[in-house]
């Protein structure tokens, strides 16, 4: 990388021949060192968030024969083999566990989308007696960790049968108090008009909400969404009380017994956690503007 | 409103409602009953008044995870709080590529927590790469056992919560950044203020709200750690990183004894109604000095 690839100068603007003055080239000089420092930080720290990635790719990929303790490391594998990614698809039911977590993150992205802007809406857009105490207790309860309950949430689904179910894995979380507060704050914001040519046609509340309300709340939705999944695919401690059996293991519990299974030989687990790395960074890659925005807007509103 | 019955907002709420009491306020009361009995898996219980509690104070296991919970939290809020803002000012100039660089910081918060953990777990054995390149830079002369030494074991899990939260409140700090001014910073570069004082007397006043919020994120995640400590250390070695919830944990669903666990968790929820609290007056107090 040089110098002069990042001209500087054109973020400040066109210079005229007048001002290549010698003060003027000094500073220039001194703001293309500037430049060059802030590349050279930031190249630091992609090395610090993608070299752990990096390094279990390349141990993922070493062959038996090779010793990956070795000392300097290799950093690229000397027999490079898929083999690990066939014998851990095989060995382990990872495609189970995947198919699993996709079960559990589509029943909470449509809990909370759906429920959550049904009662956004609601508290938004209806007036109703109780309404302002019921929203209340809800901001309320926000402050209450999952952490905290979770000894009783787990005696409520032992009593629902829900025990070692990937339902059961997925209701505590399927709908959320800031799935509700997100979806609200986006009705509210809409214009207070919005229903009223709609209703005259004589379109009940449903039909409101459902073609009406929801479209123009569409910014929200994405936002609840993205946060579900986010939540539901990275949840771990619950699945990990609530589920019992391999078979109804999701991702994140089976690779914490794949790393249990296998502590012998690093290159598999290594193989299995990008496995499962690989689907949700796709997403990211294709939604970034969502993932950034949802991002911003939870944690102003949370 | 026309063509309305009373009941249709409870309608459209049901759903949520049911949720909602079923798995979060009915355990909310649950707990604080519970946290009086000495309820077991397998026998049921009774009403024990305080014993739980008295127990508690005399459960020195108890008393280390709290600690050990709170130096995690100790350690952490301080990085999150300001690693991300030096990123997001540094990925909010006006350069070529920013956004590909805002892609990749941010790709660790994407990949699960348990992935961070194994993946950090194979970097920082006594033997793996992270010692390797520290000895390389003769930053160290001996490998450092960092999952296995009792007094550097949480500082090993607050990294890898560091490593994996850097991204996601950068993302929250550019937000903030967004909303200072551009020409504040034009007329103190033209009153002669360099890079540094500019920091220091425009960024760092005009972010501190944004700061506080990201300490309030970062505290009320920190107080409730257990993944990144399950899966590292499994709270080892010696207890050294058992955090409040992992000790919570294994009482409640390996030793089965439902009622003092939840006296524990009643513990947790007054921390941590405690620590949000303290930020809401911390709030206040800027909002009106």
């Amino acid at each position: 990388m040089s110098a002069s690839t990042f001209d500087p100068s054109t973020d400040t603007g066109p210079s005229t021949a007048g001002d290549r003055t010698e003060a003027n080239r000094h500073a220039r000089r001194r703001r293309s060192f500037g430049v060059i420092g802030r590349y050279l930080l930031l190249l630091f720290v992609l090395l610090i968030s993608v070299g752990p990635f990096l390094w279990q790719i390349s141990t993922s990929l070493k062959g038996p024969g090779e010793n990956i303790f070795a000392f300097p490391p290799d950093f690229i594998p000397r027999e490079p083999t898929f083999d690990n990614y066939v014998t851990v698809m095989q060995s382990l039911p990872l495609g189970t566990y995947l198919a699993n977590s996709s079960y559990v993150a589509l029943v909470v992205v449509v809990g909370n989308c759906l429920f959550g802007a049904m009662a956004g809406y609601a508290l938004a857009r209806m007036r109703f007696r109780g309404r302002d105490s019921l929203f209340a207790m809800m901001i309320a309860t926000l402050v209450i960790p999952f952490e905290v309950i979770m000894i009783s949430v787990f005696l409520v689904a032992r009593d629902l049968n829900l025990i070692n179910t990937l339902t059961g894995a997925a209701l505590p979380i399927a709908v959320t108090v800031l799935s509700i507060f997100i979806m609200r704050q986006g009705f509210v914001s809409l214009h207070p008009e919005l229903e009223e040519a709609a209703r005259v046609d004589g379109t009940n509340e449903w039909q409101l909400f459902w073609n009406v309300a929801l479209p123009s709340a569409r910014g929200s939705l994405a936002v609840v969404a993205i946060f579900s999944f986010m939540t539901a695919w990275d949840d771990f401690l619950w699945p990990l009380i609530i589920l019992r059996d391999p078979s109804q293991f999701t991702l994140t519990v089976g690779l914490v017994f794949l790393d249990g299974q296998f502590s012998a030989d690093q290159r598999l687990i290594a193989a299995g956690t990008i496995i499962a790395i690989v689907p949700v960074l796709l997403l990211f890659i294709a939604l970034q503007r969502q993932f950034f925005r949802g991002v911003g807007q939870a944690a102003v509103k949370g | 409103m026309i063509g309305r019955r009373w009941y249709t907002p409870w309608l459209f709420l049901a759903p949520s409602l049911v949720l909602l009491g079923v798995f979060m306020w009915w355990p909310v009361l649950n707990t604080s009953v519970l946290a009086f009995t000495d309820t077991h898996t397998l026998r049921g219980g009774g009403f024990v008044g305080l014993d739980n509690f008295r127990t508690l104070l005399q459960d020195s296991f108890f008393w280390n995870a709290l600690g050990n919970s709170a130096l995690f939290t100790v350690l952490v809020t301080p990085a999150l709080m300001v690693l991300p803002l030096l990123l997001a000012i540094l990925v909010s100039a006006k350069l070529k590529g920013m956004t590909f660089f805002r892609v990749v910081f941010f790709s660790p918060v994407v990949a699960s927590m348990v992935v961070a953990a194994l993946i950090w777990g194979w970097l920082l054995r006594s033997d793996g790469l992270l010692n390797f390149v520290l000895e390389r830079l003769h930053l160290i002369n001996e490998p450092v056992r960092w999952l296995s030494d009792p007094s550097l074991v949480m500082i090993s899990v607050a990294l890898v919560t560091t490593w994996k939260g850097l991204g996601y409140y950068m993302v929250i700090y550019i937000a903030g950044l967004q909303n200072i001014p551009e020409d504040l910073y034009e007329a103190a570069a033209i009153d002669g203020a360099g890079p540094l004082r500019r920091f220091w007397s425009i960024t760092v006043p005009l972010i501190r709200p944004t700061m506080l919020l990201v300490g309030t994120l970062v505290t009320l995640n920190a107080i409730k750690v257990f993944t990144e400590a399950f899966v590292l250390t499994g709270g080892g070695p010696n207890r050294a990183s058992e955090t409040l919830v992992l000790y919570i944990y294994q009482r409640g669903f390996s030793g089965l004894e439902l009622g003092y666990s939840s006296a524990m968790s009643l513990v947790l929820f007054l921390v941590v109604l405690g620590l949000t609290l303290l930020s809401q007056a911390a709030t206040r107090r800027r909002a009106n000095p």
